[in-house]
């Protein structure tokens, strides 16, 4: 089948029964082998002690946080291009993912900096960024809830989405300027020396198992939307049939 | 172009009459000031310490909640769907509604700032750095809050969304428009990269702001 058949909704539905049992078996043994390696592979780090393992639900969100932007600018350019209702539901349903995925990084991230730096939150460049992305999610997110007309409310969040892609890697990079100027000597080591083995493939297997519960939960969001769209028409239409149109 | 100009006069001068907000800005930023040091305390070192910083903000407050009569006040009289149908190119139509807002607007907040600067404690050199930082630095907040104008147009709801929508783009304007000005209060940061940075920020604002705020107008009106 061609990838562009999957653009009729009810294509997607088809193919979406058919990924979803796949994808849950996936999550499901990643996350068995992920968490094992996490909680009995991976040794105590001789600094940070047990709370090294954080870092396996925290980096994995960071990634997801970003990825999720990511995948609704494809979509908005789809919608804006194309003018596809499958490209504004992709949009639409990934904004609570990443938004739920980067709040989870902020969340550990605190967690492990109380022990580690004896405070929960730094206004250190990573952390800023991270949350401005979060703050611009839930805006998006606010967006979305605004406009009652589907089709209408997926072009302007587009437009902000693309808009916020562009502006990304800039307040990266002036976040990173702000935080420089403020805050000279940093404590965060963390990326600098090169991960030891023991603690990158546990790293690595949760990785991949939080991008298949992302997608898991992406295209059941994803079947859920087309559906509630549908219901939504057909009580309009019962509607206009009720008033003897 | 004539049609552009008589907009730009247009704007401006329906601006500055009755009705207008131009200098409500200038007023919320002069009250914005004029608050902190009641937060803060009277401590005239901590407000020279913090002077840039308070002028950024309130210049930024006072563009945002400027912004919403932007776009809002034409499409409630429907001038807005006659510059929609018109022959000029729409991004030029609402970038000269921006730059018209912006010399209404954004221009006697410029102005204001040296003034704010004596109350903050701010010595005169550093005042003039931050004055220009500010001249520099405060179209590209009308840009890109022209991207919100036109999303609360199109949501016809504007209010709190829009500010919640603008604010996060606005992190880089703030960063180097501040460091610019802590520059000159012999800091750590050197001015020149800083300033020239936010000068970028600027011309980038101005391209991508007029586009998107077109593309929502187009995509969000019909």
């Amino acid at each position: 089948m061609e990838w562009i058949a999957l653009a009729n909704p009810s294509r997607f539905l088809g193919l979406a029964e058919r990924l979803l049992p796949w994808l849950v078996g996936a999550t499901a043994l990643a996350f068995a082998a992920g968490l094992y390696a996490a909680f009995f592979v991976a040794p105590e780090d001789y600094q940070q002690g047990q709370t090294v393992r954080i870092m396996f639900i925290h980096v994995p969100g960071a990634w997801l946080g970003m990825l999720g932007w990511a995948i609704m600018s494809v979509a908005a350019l789809g919608t804006l291009v194309w003018r596809h209702p499958l490209a504004d539901v992709a949009q639409k349903t990934a904004a609570p993912l990443g938004a739920a995925f980067t709040f989870v990084c902020l969340i550990t991230g605190a967690l492990w900096g109380r022990p580690m730096w004896g405070t929960y939150w730094v206004w250190d460049a990573r952390l800023t960024s991270v949350l401005v992305l979060f703050l611009m999610y839930l805006g998006l997110i606010a967006l979305w809830r605004a406009i009652e007309d589907p089709s209408r409310a997926a072009r302007a969040a587009a437009v902000l989405t693309l808009v916020g892609a562009i502006n990304l890697p800039i307040i990266k990079f002036s976040v990173d300027w702000w935080n420089t100027l403020h805050q000279p000597a940093s404590l965060l080591r963390l990326g600098t020396p090169t991960i030891h083995p023991a603690i990158l493939v546990p790293l690595l297997i949760m990785v991949v198992a939080f991008t298949l519960l992302f997608f898991t939960l992406y295209v059941s969001a994803m079947r859920n939307e087309i559906l509630r769209r549908r219901v939504r028409t057909l009580r309009l239409l019962q509607a206009q049939a009720a008033r003897g149109f | 172009m004539t049609a552009l100009a008589a907009l730009l006069v247009r704007d401006m001068r329906l601006a500055v009459r009755v009705g207008g907000g131009a200098l409500m800005g200038v007023l919320f930023f002069l009250l914005v000031v004029t608050m902190v040091p009641f937060g803060v305390g009277p401590d005239l070192k901590l407000l020279a310490r913090i002077g840039p910083a308070i002028l950024w903000i309130g210049a930024l407050l006072a563009t945002l909640f400027g912004l919403d009569r932007l776009l809002a006040a034409d499409h409630d009289d429907g001038s807005l769907d006659l510059i929609l149908m018109s022959r000029a190119p729409l991004e030029l139509a609402v970038a000269t509604k921006a730059i018209a807002h912006w010399l209404t607007t954004g221009l006697p907040l410029v102005i204001a700032a040296p003034l704010l600067g004596i109350f903050l404690n701010i010595d005169g050199p550093a005042i003039a750095v931050v004055a220009l930082a500010l001249l520099v630095g405060t179209p590209a907040l009308t840009f890109i809050g022209l991207i919100g104008a036109a999303l609360a147009v199109a949501l016809e709801r504007g209010g709190l969304l829009l500010p919640v929508l603008v604010l996060p783009l606005t992190v880089p304007v703030l960063v180097f428009g501040i460091s610019a000005g802590d520059a000159a209060m012999a800091h750590a940061a050197p001015f020149g990269p800083a300033f020239l940075i936010l000068v970028a920020l600027t011309l980038m604002s101005v391209v991508v702001g007029p586009f998107a705020a077109a593309a929502v107008l187009r995509h969000g009106l019909d």
